[in-house]
């Protein structure tokens, strides 16, 4: 700790900090536009400037930038000083002198930084008389909108996208006042946290290109915090609706998740809620019936009760809400409720669960990976599964450069100067995988492998730190030297951290990994002198994968067994609740199932493949328009609160299930459900604690979801009646729709969208901190909810043979292997087609020519994709690519034989204008 | 022994000594012998002694700015010698006098330098125009590596020395240091913050040192006859000679080594001849275009760092532009202004978009538009412009001959306003 | 905004070109001299124009996948110096010194002088593509202002009547 003072007011601050961070953990008013907390200073604004003094005796003082000096111990300074101040205005007037007159028509307007900072620093009058530099703007793609003329010039853009995120396609070009930032010609921007620049961006140059065709203001907006439903993450996000349609999806600060930064996944995969898949009405045939009629709210009620009178089966969802898949079992009864994942997953997960039961191992939230100094990828395309612990992995590699700042005694917060001195270096990350990933270039190696030699590899790395464990039945030399060059790094490290995931659908995948970190466990007890626990996480496909798993521990079986049952004919009637069954099982096994002639209830968001063979068909609510409780990868426990109600059709699955009347008690069941579950396990007590009590809070005494200065209320419904409708109701939780209430500011764990006076960007965050950078004042943690036990179990016997016979991996991509997302208009300009991939070898042997067609032939199952041909990927094997169309697993059992189909030139031009839009570096050129 | 340790093998009428020829007269003796005798802290030692400033237009102490180099077991191996040959400071052109005339002094210089901080990799960071001095230096260059005065092991002392030459794409702000390592790298020029300086995190952050190419010129000198002869080169309190150049309306421009301590009046109406025929001296820039005005009762006054400075202004790179009676001050400084505003790398606000204003106004007062508050407005500039309020010394340098002007030329920018046009237009 | 037009506008508009066996073994000969490509990119950029008279969209992609760095990367180093073209230019470029001392000593006057015989301005190339006119900082020469550099020779103490024999002189050249 260190003295400063600041205008007279001594602060206790951190030395290590610089002026300006520190100045705003005090909560003092300091504007700035180019430091960030999560990329330091680089002194290029100079808006921060303050009045520095050398002593008590000094008076004079001198000028220096906040964000550029440290905040060592007896520091004077002065924010209010007239010349800083001065300066500061003098700053902001020249950074306006160019910038366009277009706030009314901006869609930063009313959140901008720079608007905020321009009141804070006193400039109201242009004095700038000549014309403004004015540029031409870019087609960025779906996503990100582009109006350089706002610019401000702050570079925070490129500091994000390209040393932050890694991306490589936005570039500051130009320069002096010309400087422009953009691609150097139009075209998509590749990075997979493109979206974060409309955040970073503290104007409205780069924006939310969704957001702006269905544009809103901040303050217009009704929000409620949320968590990203996309995958297993659980980033913390702040949805906005307006007038019934949900607007956009901002990050919601979460300091141990996602920080300041979402993925792409999560900001705009939003829009599937408005999607013309969207099952809007409850939908029912009578027998063999083809066509569906649309029900009433009450028909659709009825005719469920009806169904549900007898022995009915119950198929839950890793995507659904937690309540919702209690409420299912509740419904059906435990011998009846089934897994809503694939049976290999079903293994997969009580593997993970048990990982995270062991102790002297810790599963790494986003920040600890970040802190990691050797990461270990296997097999998971992480930036494609779990995009946001892609970015963190990213951020780890930085730690050498924090080792070598420290010792040349240069600040971490001086961005630039510690990148320059690192150069290279970089703290290890070893991929193993079959394929090339978007973490390659910050790799320290990427061993291609197919996974049963991934598999041999992690035990052989397991039996290099610890010869107890077990060694590989097949080894040899290239194995040894691999495996004790991996092992030596994890050994070497302070924090190794282990991250792989369940993709790949491999229970032994999950025990070699496991196996690796149980070795790391005992080297560390007997030789190092590093004896915290070792990081292992993996990531989860669904943002309840882990829920569901957690769940089935206290009943419920495989989802085998459901589909045993039902082409036995084995019940009356079966629920699928929120769950394609025909993305996990194959469609040969399904048609077994369904050929049992069980009546099918299905309720779901979205239409699709499976829904379209029920009779009853009933309109499930999104993560945007219920409560609901989502288990992440690390096994917290978080809640997302209903953002707006929709209309009476849809009915959050759980409101359908319980017992009670959904008209009645609107939204009341889901509070209801979570406290009697977590009371009747032990396990789950943890949720009790979870959301601030809803019970004895009256009306006024609730939190608003609508800002204070939330316009039209009265007469949002005009065009139906003339009078102020009722507020809707919230009684499931201290959350109100409405504008009055006990500030959301309060309490920062139900704060979706923090203002703060003069703060109306997002900036405000800084406003609920205990710190910069650093926890929300009331935390928003969550409830983690894997204990530890206290006697560490043996390693776990897996057959692990090298094998070199053709195998099948599945591919996922970040824009479209996601159920609901993939139905945003926006994602879906960014999907494509299924698509193989093959390396050069086996193209070659095959006679397989680039973007040509392939036939892939397995015991079950044929299907003709388009092919890229790699460089990056492991001998003998082909990725596939089933964009939820081809049957993945039919392709992977049995032997694999594959087949050029006579090249036509028509398919080849076809697949190559799909190809354009993949974004992997490692790709052949086109005549290869 | 030799009082133009900087030029006296320099004759522009014919082609540069070749090795031989430079060797002939005396070059590489003292480097030869500091390889044999001399330690690199001894060098050090008699760099610091001497009193060598740097002669880039900052003035700062070289012995000094070397001392910061890390040495000794733990130092990084890779230490970098860079050479500010960059000359783009309106008004100079003396390191170009340098290396056309003499290209061997340069890489004697260098060899000095390198060897001092124990740097294997020297580059010479040249301008892209200056076509004639990157072909002499590419020729010296491989004549020294043939006489094995460069490459490894040089002359058995165990020291190797590689120099590459880099030619730049133009921009000024190349000539700022670390704007200049940037651009080494590959990158746009934007300077860097210091601290870290670069002697500790330089190029591809190893420590590194760069020199502008005067400067090490005057290194040969002091090894070869010491630091009290060259202390006694300076007339006054600044050790040895520099270059310095007149340009404008004087009978005959050029540039000239001098003593330090000359009376500035024996370089303007000595060497220089004085004003041309029909012109009066008004003003002059004592160093180049960064430099605040001096007038002609500044004649008197001699050429060292501290007594141009106690006059308000700055010796920089000696370089003087004279302003005449028939050109108009508010048009000069405002040329001055456009090449800084198109000059600024567009990293920090004040100068990127202050300039342009500043630009603009000056236009506008060119063609009589201006207004009063105009002049309100460039003053205030001066202050926000100012030292330590921009990210380098880019802009403030603007503002040495802007606020100068707008103190002694009141009258002229006035008359501007006041008539409606400028009266040096007829 | 439908995804097709989307995807339609954002599909790459030009392709590498090839780079030539001299541009190929110039770029090589830099990158014995650096300890990184990326330095190297100005250098080539510069190569390839001299080569090609200036740089082309084509050619930055070419230089950016040989050196594999992001050519977004490289434009802004490209866009960032003065004397990389990113435009055609003429098969003489006029660099010619606008600075100070070059100002004193009438340079404006000649510029005016050129500008009226070639019909261009600053940055533009006569309609036969012979002259292109670009202002550049201080040459350096200012002892002989004013000054400017043309295809690779400079020329001293400008005068209108100078100009016109250099003018005369190119064209008889041609």
């Amino acid at each position: 700790m260190a003295k400063i003072s600041v205008d007279g007011i001594e602060y206790d601050v951190n030395p290590e900090n610089n002026l300006l961070q520190e100045c705003l953990s005090q909560g003092l008013d300091l504007p700035y536009f180019c430091w960030h907390p999560c990329m330091g200073s680089v002194g290029a604004c100079r808006q921060c400037a303050v009045k520095q003094y050398r002593n008590e005796e000094d008076k004079k003082g001198t000028i220096v930038m906040a964000c550029m000096t440290p905040a060592s111990d007896g520091s004077i300074i002065s924010i209010n000083d007239q010349q800083a101040t001065d300066f500061r205005s003098h700053v902001i007037e020249s950074l306006m002198i160019s910038h366009p007159h277009d706030c009314p028509v901006c869609e930063e307007g009313g959140e901008c930084h720079l608007q905020d900072m321009t009141q804070m620093s006193g400039h109201n009058y242009r004095r700038y008389d000549f014309k403004k530099v004015t540029h031409r703007n870019q087609n960025l793609g779906p996503f990100i909108g582009h109006e350089m003329n706002r610019c401000i010039a702050c570079y925070r853009c490129v500091r994000f996208y390209n040393d932050y995120a890694g991306g490589e396609d936005l570039a500051a070009l130009g320069s002096h006042h010309h400087v422009y930032f953009g691609r150097h010609e139009e075209g998509v921007l590749e990075n997979e946290f493109s979206g974060n620049l409309a955040e970073v961006c503290p104007t409205g140059v780069f924006t939310d290109k969704t957001f702006s065709a269905h544009y809103t203001r901040k303050w217009d907006l009704q929000t409620a915090p949320s968590i990203c439903a996309g995958c297993g993450v659980g980033c913390n996000t702040a949805p906005g609706e307006r007038y019934g349609t949900l607007r956009r999806v901002v990050n919601r600060y979460h300091h141990d998740i996602n920080g300041y930064f979402i993925c792409d996944r999560g900001r705009f995969g939003y829009d599937a809620n408005s999607s013309k898949q969207r099952v809007g009405k409850a939908l029912y045939r009578h027998g063999q019936e083809a066509e569906f009629k649309p029900l009433s709210s009450l028909e659709a009620k009825r005719q469920f009760a009806a169904m549900t009178g007898g022995d009915v089966i119950g198929i839950g969802s890793p995507r659904a809400t937690l309540e919702s898949n209690i409420a299912l079992r509740d419904r059906v009864g435990v011998e009846n409720f089934y897994a809503g994942f694939s049976d290999a997953q079903f293994d997969c997960l009580q593997e993970v669960l048990k990982s995270l039961r062991e102790p002297g191992l810790y599963c790494p939230d986003v920040r600890q990976i970040e802190r990691s100094d050797c990461v270990l990828v296997v097999n998971e395309d992480i930036t494609n599964t779990s995009a946001r612990l892609a970015l963190a992995i990213r951020q780890a590699g930085r730690n050498a450069a924090t080792d070598l700042a420290n010792e040349a005694r240069i600040p971490l917060w001086q961005d630039a100067a510690v990148r320059e001195l690192a150069q290279n270096t970089r703290s290890p990350l070893i991929i193993v995988s079959p394929q090339g990933s978007r973490l390659d270039d910050v790799a320290s190696a990427t061993h291609l492998l197919q996974l049963d030699n991934q598999i041999h590899l992690l035990q052989a790395v397991a039996h290099a730190i610890d010869p107890d464990a077990l060694k590989p039945t097949a080894s040899n030399e290239v194995d040894e030297a691999l495996s004790s060059s991996i092992a030596a790094q994890l050994c070497q490290a302070k924090n190794p951290c282990l991250v792989s995931g369940i993709s790949a659908e491999s229970p032994a995948l999950v025990k070699a990994c496991v196996n690796v970190a149980k070795a790391l466990r005992a080297y560390r007890k007997h030789n190092s002198a590093e004896q915290n626990p070792v990081a292992l996480c993996f990531a989860m496909p669904e943002a309840n994968s882990l829920g569901m798993a957690l769940l089935l521990e206290t009943g419920g079986k495989p989802l085998r067994a459901a589909l045993q049952r039902l082409a036995s004919g084995s019940a009356d009637a079966a629920i699928v609740m929120e769950n394609d069954l025909s993305l996990r099982t194959s469609q040969t096994a399904l048609a077994e199932a369904m050929a049992g002639g069980v009546p099918l209830i299905v309720m779901d968001q979205l239409h699709n493949r499976f829904n379209e063979q029920a009779q009853l068909l009933l309109p499930s609510s999104s993560v945007f328009e219920q409560h609901g409780t989502w288990i992440n990868y690390e096994g917290r426990a978080q809640s997302s609160y209903q953002v707006f109600r929709p209309s009476e059709d849809i009915l959050a699955s759980y409101e359908r299930l319980s017992a009670l009347d959904p008209m009645q008690e609107c939204g009341v069941s889901s509070e209801l459900i979570m406290q009697e579950f977590a009371r009747a396990n032990d396990a789950f007590s943890a949720l009790t604690q979870l959301r601030p009590p809803r019970v004895g809070i009256s009306a006024s005494l609730k939190s608003p979801r609508q800002s204070h200065r939330f316009s039209g209320r009265t007469a949002m419904h005009a065009q139906d009646h003339v009078h102020e409708s009722q507020q809707e109701q919230d009684r499931a939780s201290a959350l109100a729709f409405s504008m009055e209430g006990v500030m959301l500011q309060k309490d920062s764990s139900l704060m979706a969208s923090p203002w703060s006076p003069a703060w109306n960007s997002n900036q405000s965050i800084s406003k609920f901190q205990q710190e910069i950078n650093g926890e929300l004042q009331q935390g928003s943690k969550g409830e983690l909810l894997c204990v530890r036990q206290s006697t560490e179990t043996a390693y776990d016997a897996i057959s692990a043979k090298r094998d070199e016979k053709l195998t099948c991996f599945i591919i996922s991509q970040l824009f479209g292997s996601d159920e609901i997302s993939a139905n945003a208009p926006a994602i879906q300009a960014r999907s494509l087609g299924p698509y193989a991939c093959i390396g050069q070898e086996l193209a070659l042997a095959c006679g397989i020519r680039q973007h040509g067609l392939v036939d892939i032939t397995t015991q079950t199952g044929r299907v003709q994709l388009p092919v890229i041909i790699r460089r990056q990927i492991a001998p003998n094997c082909i990725g596939i690519y089933p964009a939820n169309e081809v049957d993945k697993y039919a392709l992977l059992l049995g032997e694999i034989t594959l087949q050029a189909v006579p090249d036509e030139d028509s398919h080849i031009a076809s697949s190559r204008a799909m190809f354009d839009h993949l974004l992997i570096k490692d790709a052949l050129a086109r005549e290869a | 022994m030799t009082d133009t340790p900087l030029t006296k093998n320099i004759d522009m009428k014919r082609e540069p000594f070749d090795f031989g020829l430079y060797r002939h007269a005396g070059g590489y003796d003292g480097v030869l012998r500091m390889l044999k005798e001399m330690a690199p802290a001894d060098v050090l030692e008699t760099v610091k002694n001497s009193g060598l400033k740097g002669r880039g237009g900052a003035g700062f102490p070289t012995g000094l700015k070397w001392s910061f180099v890390p040495t000794g077991e733990n130092a990084p191996k890779t230490k970098y010698l860079v050479v500010n040959a960059d000359e783009m400071e309106p008004g100079t052109f003396k390191d170009r006098l340098l290396m056309e005339g003499d290209p061997h002094l340069l890489i004697e210089g260098m060899l000095i330098a390198a060897y001092t901080i124990q740097a294997n990799t020297a580059y010479i960071f040249l301008r892209g125009e200056y076509l004639r001095a990157e072909t002499l230096l590419r020729t010296a260059i491989g004549q020294a590596k043939e006489q094995g005065l460069l490459g490894k092991n040089i002359q058995g002392s165990g020291f190797d020395l590689e120099i590459i030459l880099h030619t730049s794409a133009g921009r000024y702000i190349c000539g700022e240091e670390t704007a200049l390592l940037n651009a080494l790298e590959g990158k746009r020029a934007n300077p860097r913050a210091k601290p870290p300086f670069p002697q500790v995190s330089g190029l591809w952050g190893k420590p590194t040192i760069v020199n502008n190419v005067e400067t090490l010129c005057n290194l040969p000198g002091i090894i070869r006859y010491g630091t009290q002869w060259y202390k006694d080169l300076g007339k006054g309190e600044d050790a040895g000679t520099k270059l310095f150049g007149v340009s404008g309306r004087v009978k005959h421009p050029g540039c000239w080594e001098l003593p330090l301590g000359t009376p500035i009046r024996e370089l303007v109406d000595g060497l220089a001849g004085g004003m041309s025929d029909g012109y009066q001296l008004r003003a002059f820039l004592p160093g180049g275009g960064s430099t605040d005005f001096l007038l002609p009762e500044h004649l008197d006054l001699t050429l060292d760092y501290d007594v141009i400075g106690k006059a308000g202004s700055r010796l920089a790179t000696g370089t003087m532009i004279i302003l005449d009676d028939h050109t108009c001050p508010v048009g000069m400084v405002g040329n001055l202004m456009r090449f800084f505003s198109h000059e600024s790398c567009g990293w920090c606000t004040p100068c990127r978009d202050g300039l342009p204003w500043v630009d603009s106004i000056f236009r506008r007062l060119e063609s009589g538009q201006g207004q009063e508050s105009d002049l309100q407005i460039l003053t205030e500039h001066l202050e926000y412009l100012g030292p330590g309020r921009t990210f380098c010394a880019l802009a403030p340098g603007a503002m040495a001959p802007l606020g100068s002007a707008l103190k002694h030329f009141r009258d002229d920018f006035e008359a501007h306003i006041r008539t409606g046009a400028c009266p040096w237009q007829k | 905004m439908t995804n097709s037009q989307l995807i339609a506008s954002t599909a790459p508009r030009v392709q590498a070109r090839t780079l030539t066996e001299q541009e190929v073994h110039d770029i090589e000969h830099e990158l014995t001299l650096y300890p990184d490509k990326r330095a190297v990119g100005l250098e080539a950029l510069k190569i390839v124009q001299k080569h090609q008279g200036w740089v082309s969209d084509e050619s930055l992609l070419a230089v950016a996948n040989f050196l594999e760095m992001s050519a977004h990367e490289l434009d802004g180093v490209a866009t960032f110096f003065n004397l990389i073209f990113r435009q055609p230019v003429g098969r003489k470029v006029m660099l010619f010194c606008n600075s100070v001392s070059c100002y004193i000593m009438g340079c404006e006057q000649i510029k005016a002088h050129i500008s009226e015989r070639l019909g261009i301005d600053y940055g533009e190339t006569t309609a036969d593509g012979q002259f292109t006119l670009i202002p550049v900082p201080c040459l350096g020469d200012c002892d002989r202002a004013p000054v400017m550099l043309m295809d690779g020779e400079q020329q001293r103490n400008l005068s209108i009547e100078k100009i016109n024999e250099i003018l005369a002189e190119s064209a008889e050249r041609e």
